[in-house]
């Protein structure tokens, strides 16, 4: 009992084995998860629970999904592994026409809860065009399913757990910049982090800063530069929850700063920013200083040479404060 | 080795191995005199034909740089031509499926062809591991898949069609941009992302384009349906090209290749379908990834061969007939190559966890497709060891200059983040990062 140092596929493996020892229908699947995955986040799982309970899947991102789907309504609690976020498409249709309509097409007959999905996500430093997608938005869009996407070891192992264990079929992403990098004390024992609940960080009076996975720590820094140098008090705002979003803490935050800064790795139109926007705009209209600033990836696919020009980083958000606070 | 010098050895005594051809060689010499520096058969202890050889080398060199540097040739060629030109050479029969007759088993290669492969296929594997090394050194950044050990699939498909035929291809691309035309120059400076790049710096190891050569393609199984539709688009325009469309065992697996296999077939469209078989779809080898392994029959309804992806020739006349069979008109076939790659899935993998050291180094011993090739030329008196050696430290020098260009050359401009996302009539506004900053976008 306890807390162990843990990095973020560390605390996957934990969350992984907790749900396999506690749940007897617990299975994962997904290409190469037999031999500890290929970010090693299934390290020795197959070894402690057996080759019926953690096995790999050919290459087929549909099948896989669609066959998840399948365990999960007959009663498993399937825990399908997407191998990089940029490959879920295949299984688009899956997810969007099946997994998400399961329970509203059956009157509540059938469900698919027990499904979750993981996948790594986000940029990663040289993932270029198809290691290093966020796409969060095109699930956003999708009533029945639940998107989420932790910032840091202990949120990782907390939110994945919560999403395993909530009835609805849920879609986890990894940032996968943070597997090694971010190193946390995590406890070993199961615990559980409610879904589509906001975590202020950082309390402030000046300006909201709202972010989700690795752009929060960018925006820790950014607020700290803030403070520093402009004198601004940022209140900085992880959303883990991006569907279904917890619009009352951003509201409430928003109301009392009057500013708010919204900021994504992925491209600006139609990027999540744009709902939290324009949600916001509607309920506190009165009371916004300033018009909300978006700080996102540009319009383009994510490049391969241009990435340190293409992701929004802290100067691009500071920028967008400053104008922000002299509008 | 060592020529006898004094006289009073006893004649049968004065013989000595000719440096260049290894045959030994008696040298002659009258009583009473010694062989001397100024005898010119004596020099660099060279036999007479191996003199001319080598005379031919040099000048076939200097002809090469004068014309590099537009002057006339200075030296004429003197061919001692003491090679056989051309050789037959028995395969491996090849197994097929749903067709009546397959491949032929005795093949003819002549010495150019042979030179011409040996010194593609060198070429591919010196640049794939300056590739290595360059990564290694983080001059090469991201994602790359390394194709050393299969050359012989991308050399023996190539000699089977032409430059206007297409091809499409899924990441392990680099071999096939060279064989369709792309320069190793080119190549390198796309890895690094430099503006010199083939696809401008913006596409990296994955996306790699050149004319008739539709890459390059990330998305594993996406580019099968494509290279249909090219093939496709050949039939239409009545032009007698078809479309080599290459997939991978792990790709195999997935549901648009039936998909595209099913339209194919009903339309009979010009395309080769082949799948790379390296044993191992990533991490997983092929037993843990097919319910059948058989990927040849895996087109049910297309007929299918199986061809020793090692052996440049096999590869050759499978394409040969697979092309003789597409451009009939008689619709789709499906190859299946076996072959063998010896560096990891990418450079992030090391190679070894999934598959065992001896096992690579039995393969790299047994079946490397450059040295079958030089074993077949040599022992059949095609070329000789020293040329063989000129074409490995010419492919040298053509692999560090291309290195120092790739390493040297400036990245691409700023303004090209946003260029080429649609097709632009007057400049699109690029929406980005900060609302007061926006782009331009004008391709």
């Amino acid at each position: 009992c306890g807390t162990h140092k843990m990095n973020l596929f560390q605390s996957i493996t934990s969350a992984l084995d907790n749900t396999l020892a506690s749940d007897p229908t617990a299975v994962i699947f997904g290409e190469d998860v037999a031999f500890g995955g290929v970010f090693r986040c299934t390290v020795g799982l197959r070894d402690k629970y057996g080759k019926d309970r953690v096995f790999n899947t050919p290459l087929c991102e549909q099948g896989i999904v669609g066959f998840g789907i399948g365990a999960a309504v007959a009663g498993a609690t399937a825990i399908a592994e997407i191998q990089f976020a940029d490959y879920i498409y295949p299984a688009f249709d899956q997810i969007v026409n099946e997994a998400a309509k399961y329970r509203y097409r059956s009157g509540n007959l059938f469900d698919c809860g027990s499904l979750t999905i993981r996948a790594p996500w986000g940029c990663v430093g040289h993932g270029s065009l198809y290691h290093s997608q966020s796409p969060e938005a095109f699930f956003a869009h999708c009533p029945g399913i639940k998107v989420v996407i932790p910032r840091s070891p202990v949120q990782a192992k907390g939110l994945l757990l919560s999403c395993i264990a909530d009835k609805n079929p849920c879609i986890f992403f990894e940032p996968k910049i943070l597997y090694r990098a971010a190193v946390e004390q995590v406890p070993e024992e199961p615990y559980i982090i409610p879904l589509s609940q906001a975590e202020i960080l950082q309390e402030g009076s000046d300006v909201t800063l709202v972010a989700w996975g690795t752009q929060i720590h960018v925006m820790k820094e950014v607020a700290a530069m803030a403070q520093e140098k402009l004198g601004v008090s940022c209140e900085v705002i992880d959303l883990q929850t991006i569907l279904p979003w917890d619009t009352e803490t951003i509201c409430k935050s928003v109301v009392k700063t009057g500013r708010l800064l919204i900021s994504h790795e992925a491209p600006i139109t139609g990027g999540f920013a744009a709902e939290i926007s324009s949600t916001v705009q509607e309920e506190c209209f009165l009371n916004l200083e300033a018009p909300i600033s978006r700080v996102c990836g540009y319009d383009t696919p994510f490049p391969h040479i241009f990435e340190p020009f293409y992701i929004p980083d802290k100067w691009k958000c500071f920028e967008a404060i400053k104008k922000m606070i002299n509008y | 080795m060592c020529f006898s010098q004094t006289p009073e050895k006893k004649r049968w005594q004065q013989r000595w191995f000719c440096r260049y051809c290894r045959q030994r060689r008696r040298r002659a010499a009258p009583e009473g005199q010694r062989l001397t520096e100024g005898r010119i058969c004596a020099v660099q202890g060279l036999c007479w034909a191996s003199l001319g050889k080598m005379l031919t080398n040099i000048s076939n060199v200097l002809r090469a740089c004068a014309q590099r540097n537009g002057a006339a040739a200075v030296v004429s060629a003197r061919t001692y031509a003491d090679f056989t030109n051309e050789a037959t050479f028995e395969i491996k029969k090849c197994d097929t499926f749903k067709l009546d007759e397959g491949p032929a088993t005795q093949v003819v290669m002549t010495r150019d062809e042979g030179l011409q492969y040996y010194r593609t296929m060198q070429t591919m594997r010196r640049m794939e591991l300056k590739a290595d090394q360059l990564y290694k050194q983080k001059i090469i950044r991201g994602f790359c898949h390394l194709y050393d050990g299969q050359e012989a699939c991308a050399v023996g498909i190539e000699a089977a069609i032409n430059l206007s035929d297409h091809l499409i291809t899924a990441y392990r691309a680099h071999g096939y941009t060279y064989t369709r035309g792309g320069t190793v120059k080119k190549i390198m400076a796309e890895l690094t992302g430099r503006r010199g790049g083939i696809a401008k710096g913006k596409g990296g190891s994955m996306h790699m384009y050149c004319k008739h050569f539709y890459g390059g393609n990330g998305i594993v199984g996406a580019q099968v349906p494509l290279g249909a539709g090219v093939a496709l688009a050949c039939k239409y325009q009545g032009n007698s090209e078809l479309c080599v469309c290459l997939y991978g065992d792990g790709a195999a697996n997935q549901g648009q290749i039936f998909e595209t296999y099913n339209m194919a077939a009903l339309w009979k469209l010009p395309v080769i379908f082949i799948c790379e078989n390296n044993g191992y779809g990533m991490g997983t080898s092929v037993e843990r990834a097919a319910a059948s392994t058989d990927y040849f029959k895996r087109g049910e309804f297309i007929p299918g061969v199986r061809v020793d992806g090692m052996d440049v020739l096999c590869v050759r006349e499978a394409s040969r007939f697979a092309a003789d069979y597409c451009r009939s008109g008689k619709g789709p076939i499906l190859m299946e190559l076996q072959t063998y790659r010896y560096h990891g899935h990418s450079m992030s993998d090391p190679g070894v966890s999934y598959r065992t050291r001896e096992e690579i180094q039995e393969v790299r011993s047994k079946s490397d497709p450059i040295s079958m090739l030089k074993d077949r030329m040599l022992s059949n008196n095609m070329a000789s060891v020293e040329e063989l050696k000129e074409i490995d430290v010419e492919v040298r020098k053509e692999i560090e200059d291309a290195a120092q260009f790739a390493t040297t050359d400036p990245e691409p401009p700023l303004e090209d983040l946003c260029n080429h996302i649609f097709h632009n009539n007057p400049p699109l506004e690029v929406r980005g990062t900060n609302p007061w900053s926006k782009l331009k976008s004008v391709s």
